[in-house]
């Protein structure tokens, strides 16, 4: 777990692979089984993750301590923060295709997904659970991004095998895809107690 | 052959149980199904408070449908989801803190959770709202079913009891596995496999 008074270092690992965000929170599973059939899109996809997350959680972060907090509106943290994240991505998009066409012919099409991507919003409500402060909530979603894109390329560099493999009739498909995954979580299970975190 | 059947409220009703299961067969709202199954009390917990925002959203969301402008629609649903979702969520720290406590952050992630904003989208934002109340009971019984069920075998071979109750006796060592995150992607792993050894016959 992430407590307020670790260091950055600390938060990072924690973040990136001990709580890894995909393996062992379970966060973002959608697109994380729906996108990771090749290698090159999964590199995209979660840079492009990374990218969303750390803009979106800083932009919530300010929110939730400059507005919600001083107004008094707790109650409405759930609804500012997926308005928020939600317009911010679209205009995100909006300017990296004015201003950075190569990367947005890049990025483009995987902008939009992730407006519906848990793992940003989830970012977004952890670093508030935990009471990070600013420097430590992007230290945290830096982590959280990175764990996202190194499970995301391993996965579709193992799935890309196992298409060739003869697999068990019943088994074929998602089946075999989530019995990977179990086992790759179970190796990431293996970092838990490192640095006693 | 007529091209367009006519479909009952019933029908709208049982398709989610299984031909249109939301976690096993479309594949969506994994997130919580397989984060909140460690075992049944948590299980049944989340399909709750699942079944309290897929019903009502989608309730809201199809009255709202002829005066929803086509180009806001995404924002106007995801107000409308995210306005049940802090009900509940307030509502579980006030009467379940205990289960509460340990949903974390799941509950309020239901609002980006695909089923209720796919439904809403698909679904109920071009059918009527007796169609569209029961696509909710449906998709949810769907849900909630399949994520007790996950709970409930996680509980049962990881730590011998089901819903708390001591099952299996003390000469039962528990396969702490079936309760740690790879747990979750084994035990529906197996759950699909075998829906789809059924749907093949």
């Amino acid at each position: 777990m992430i407590s307020s008074d670790m260091n950055l270092f600390l938060i990072f690992l924690s973040a990136m692979i001990v709580n890894n965000i995909l393996l062992i929170r379970f966060i973002a599973l959608c697109s994380f089984f729906g996108i990771s059939n090749n290698i090159q899109t999964s590199v995209g996809m979660g840079i492009a993750v990374i990218f969303v997350m750390v803009m979106a959680s800083s932009i919530s972060w300010i929110v939730y301590h400059f507005i919600l907090i001083p107004f008094d509106l707790l109650y409405l943290r759930t609804a500012a923060f997926i308005l928020t994240i939600a317009t911010f991505v679209q205009l995100e998009e909006m300017v990296i295709r004015k201003m950075f066409p190569a990367l947005y012919r890049a990025m483009g099409i995987y902008l939009p997904l992730i407006v519906v991507n848990c793992a940003v919003l989830a970012a977004a409500f952890l670093i508030i659970d935990y009471n990070l402060s600013f420097i430590k909530s992007l230290v945290y979603t830096i982590g959280v991004g990175g764990g996202y894109l190194v499970a995301i390329v391993m996965f579709a560099a193992i799935r890309e095998r196992i298409a060739l493999a003869p697999i068990p009739k019943s088994f074929k498909g998602y089946p075999i895809t989530f019995i990977t995954a179990s086992l790759m979580s179970l190796a990431f299970l293996g970092f838990k107690g490192l640095f006693g975190l | 052959m007529e091209m367009k059947k006519k479909v009952s409220p019933w029908q709208e009703l049982t398709k989610g149980l299984f031909r249109e299961n939301p976690i096993l067969i479309i594949m969506l709202g994994l997130c919580g199904a397989l984060a909140c199954s460690t075992d049944a009390t948590n299980g049944a917990g989340m399909g709750i408070a699942f079944t309290f925002v897929m019903i009502c959203s989608n309730v809201v969301v199809s009255l709202i449908r002829k005066i929803t402008p086509n180009q806001i629609r995404i924002p106007v649903f995801i107000t409308v989801i995210s306005t049940f979702v802090t009900i509940i969520d307030y509502a579980m720290k006030a009467y379940a803190p205990s289960l509460s406590q340990s949903l974390g952050v799941f509950v309020p992630l239901i609002v980006v959770n695909c089923i209720v904003m796919g439904r809403a989208e698909a679904f109920a934002s071009k059918n009527g709202v007796l169609a569209s109340l029961m696509d909710g009971i449906g998709m949810s019984i769907g849900f909630g079913v399949v994520i007790t069920l996950m709970g409930a075998i996680r509980e049962f071979f990881g730590a011998g009891t089901l819903f708390g109750a001591q099952v299996l006796g003390a000469w039962y060592p528990p396969v702490l596995i079936f309760v740690l995150p790879p747990g979750a992607f084994l035990v529906i792993g197996f759950l699909m496999a075998i829906q789809q050894r059924i749907m093949k016959r």
